[in-house]
């Protein structure tokens, strides 16, 4: 018996050893927050607010993004200097990072889970690496400018069948990557598209793939189900003759959003929202807002719309109606309110303050500030129900 | 480096920079400010460490062919046919002269 127990006892000590400072748990209600300014983040719990880890060493974390695996244990930040970082959030340490370009905006993880795609401003172009050991797949280079520089590439998101897209900004092309044999990737260029796609976007049925177009009016639509009737041409009456604004930041397409069979996207130059029908994506109406939005995210059941902006309107964040189209709360949660995150069903929405190294929790319902986490110049939140989406 | 303003349009922006009273120093709390604003607004299309993003490095050496008259313009008055925007509604003249010097000489991280 007490050889028994003492066995217990070393069993127990040991796990205590191998486990570190890991925990037991599921990862459904948790998230990481990056500190931009300190190249770290911060694990939270979502369902308790509060932070479970700090991870630091990412490197330069200005403009990461995130995605995750399908087990919604590892969470792969895409660095601006260029770093990919595989990062275990029940242990809060980071299982491998290369840095694997010189400059990066963002990437995305296929739909099986076996793969990473990054795409590149410099030297241009879309790296593949493998999800587990994060060694490098496939090498995609772009298309060369008039310069000779390889095009900067955007809006990289994962489609169904084992497939990535990306917009190309600087040659005006959009590339359907298919990673079904991944020791032969397969690429259709379409070309042409537009002039300067800055950022694309996903429907969260895979279905749809736009990219927006900051030298022209309207934006760059690809039906993936249709992949023969090429890249149409959307809202290309959108803004015509009229006087653009200057744009302080330039908006973000991916988490925009659909209600039912509209879509709020953010227009470029106009401080309003665009409303669009889904499907032959007509112009449904537009909503005037406090600026120019940066990202236009719908609450998961599609009931309110929520909106930041860029500088130097970046202190306001405003709330909108999708049935009746009007705003129904403008919030001042101080300045440089740069992203936000719904909680997985929506009670909850989570925004980094920048300015005031804080994130602030507020209840959907009721649209009051509920909690608040200090967190060292937070920027993009990203919570672990991205792992099942589409385009996330 | 020459970029695709109008002769006219330099010309006069220059003479309009130029012509403008001898630069002091920014009082500090302001210079912390406009460090601030570099760092995170222009940052957010230049990179936080001004390694380049959407929009160009913004380190020394991107800059050897650009005087500071010519990077306070572009400041002021943004390069159209790009992204880059008039800053002109947030900086006075003073002060994009002073964040265009301190591009030129490379500000710290």
């Amino acid at each position: 018996m007490s050889r028994l127990g003492f066995g217990f006892l070393l069993l127990f000590c040991l796990s205590g050893a191998a486990g570190a400072d890991c925990l037991t748990r599921g990862t459904g209600d948790l998230g990481i927050i990056i500190e931009r300014a300190a190249g770290s983040l911060k694990v939270v719990d979502t369902s308790k607010h509060r932070e479970l880890f700090r991870v630091t060493g990412l490197g330069d974390v200005s403009h990461a993004s995130a995605v995750y695996s399908r087990d919604g244990r590892y969470a792969f930040v895409f660095g601006r200097d260029g770093g990919l970082t595989k990062v275990d959030i029940l242990c809060g340490e980071i299982v491998k990072r290369v840095v694997q370009g010189g400059n990066a905006i963002g990437g995305a993880i296929s739909q099986d889970g076996s793969l990473i795609a990054v795409s590149n401003y410099k030297p241009g172009g879309v790296k593949i690496f493998s999800a587990t050991d994060l060694s490098l797949v496939a090498d995609l280079p772009a298309t060369r400018t008039a310069q000779n520089e390889g095009s900067k590439t955007v809006g990289m998101v994962d489609a169904p069948d084992q497939r990535f897209l990306v917009s190309l900004y600087d040659t005006g092309e959009i590339w359907i990557i298919d990673m079904s044999k991944p020791e032969a990737p397969g690429i259709q260029r379409f070309e042409d598209v537009g002039h300067l796609p800055y950022d694309a976007l996903i429907t969260p049925d895979g279905r749809y793939y736009i990219a927006g177009l900051f030298g022209q009016d309207g934006l760059a639509m690809l039906d993936l189900w249709h992949p023969e009737n090429g890249v149409q041409p959307i809202l290309k009456n959108y803004g015509r003759g009229r006087q653009k604004l200057p744009v302080y930041k330039m908006p973000h397409l991916e988490g925009w959003a659909m209600a039912g069979d509209r879509a709020f996207l953010p227009a470029v130059g106009q401080h309003e929202v665009l409303v669009v029908r889904r499907g032959d994506w007509k112009e449904l109406g537009r909503i005037p807002v406090h600026g120019q939005p940066v990202f236009v995210m719908a609450r998961p059941d599609g009931r309110q719309i929520w909106v930041n902006f860029a500088f130097p309107h970046n202190d306001t964040i405003q709330v909108i109606d999708t049935e009746t189209l009007e705003l129904i709360k403008t919030l001042n949660p101080g300045k440089g309110a740069l992203h936000m995150e719904f909680t997985p069903r929506g009670e909850e929405i989570w925004i980094s303050i920048r300015d005031r190294d804080e994130v602030q929790v507020y209840d959907t319902r009721t649209l009051e500030l509920t909690h608040r986490l200090p967190v060292d110049k937070p920027s993009g939140i990203f919570f672990s129900a991205r792992a099942h989406h589409i385009g996330l | 480096m020459t970029r695709n303003y109008p002769p006219m349009l330099v010309l006069v922006l220059l003479v309009t920079t130029m012509s403008l009273p001898v630069f002091g120093d920014l009082i500090p709390s302001r210079q912390d400010e406009l460090t601030y604003l570099l760092r995170h607004d222009c940052g957010s299309c230049h990179g936080m460490w001004l390694d380049g993003g959407l929009g160009p490095p913004l380190k020394p050496e991107n800059l050897r062919h650009w005087s500071v008259e010519q990077l306070a313009v572009t400041i002021l008055y943004g390069r159209p046919g790009t992204p880059m925007p008039p800053w002109r509604p947030f900086l006075s003249p003073q002060e994009a002269h002073w964040l265009a010097k301190s591009l030129k000489q490379g500000i710290g991280p």
